[in-house]
């Protein structure tokens, strides 16, 4: 009964990564892709560690369950901010929206972001570079 | 190993196969990047499918260590592609 509940579990998982990846594949820009296939694959990910935590928690072997609830809480806490910190980078090394897109609301800060003229670490360099 | 298990491996390596179609293929940088980090996602889920599958358990060790590397690989990535100093 629980191995049945958790091979669900596990085959809605493989059918949420599989959905991400054809959306890697099929959509128009940078950041749909990536909004799509991090969803799509952090939430599969998650369910398939969900289920092997069930069928280890279910007399296959404890640790493998807790281990996989531990996994499943960093893939939740680390993919999206990596997603986030690549589609950050992304705008702001001049990567362009899909011409359809409706709303640009990154937009006025990177501008802000751009027009900061020195870095901390580039006025370290010249400080060192000086003597 | 069981009929579902193989089930799993083969759905698993489809994806993996459509992320490097799109690392091969991506017409910008970002689009690599993301496409790498989505392919450590899915290594995390063959660990897991392999604990499964042989009954070890430390092959859920492997999953941590990777989703934590792969995490630190997307953030040098990410400020690499900001194209600005990496300590500002």
């Amino acid at each position: 009964m629980m191995l049945d509940v958790a091979w669900w579990i596990i085959g809605v998982g493989l059918a949420f990564d599989l959905l991400g990846c054809v959306g890697l594949i099929r959509l128009p820009d940078v950041y749909n892709r990536a909004q799509a296939a991090t969803k799509c694959v952090t939430l599969g990910t998650c369910m398939l560690l969900l289920g092997v935590a069930f069928v280890g928690f279910s007399g296959t072997s404890v640790p493998m369950g807790i281990k996989a609830l531990i996994c499943a809480a960093f893939v939740l806490l680390t993919s999206p901010v990596g997603a986030h910190a690549i589609c950050r980078g992304a705008y702001l090394s001049g990567v362009k929206l899909w011409p359809e897109s409706v709303e640009d609301a990154f937009g006025p800060r990177a501008d802000q972001i751009q027009q900061q003229p020195t870095q901390k670490g580039a006025a370290d360099r010249e400080e060192t570079k000086a003597p | 190993m069981s009929c579902l298990e193989l089930i799993a491996f083969a759905v698993l390596l489809l994806s993996a196969v459509l992320c490097l179609y799109r690392i091969g293929r991506g017409p910008t940088a970002p689009d690599r990047a993301v496409s790498i980090d989505i392919l450590g996602t899915l290594i995390v889920g063959f660990c897991c499918i392999m604990a499964l599958a042989t009954g070890r358990d430390y092959y859920m060790n492997i999953a941590i260590a990777w989703a934590l590397i792969s995490f630190v690989a997307t953030l040098a990535l990410a400020k690499y592609l900001e194209g600005r100093s990496y300590d500002a």
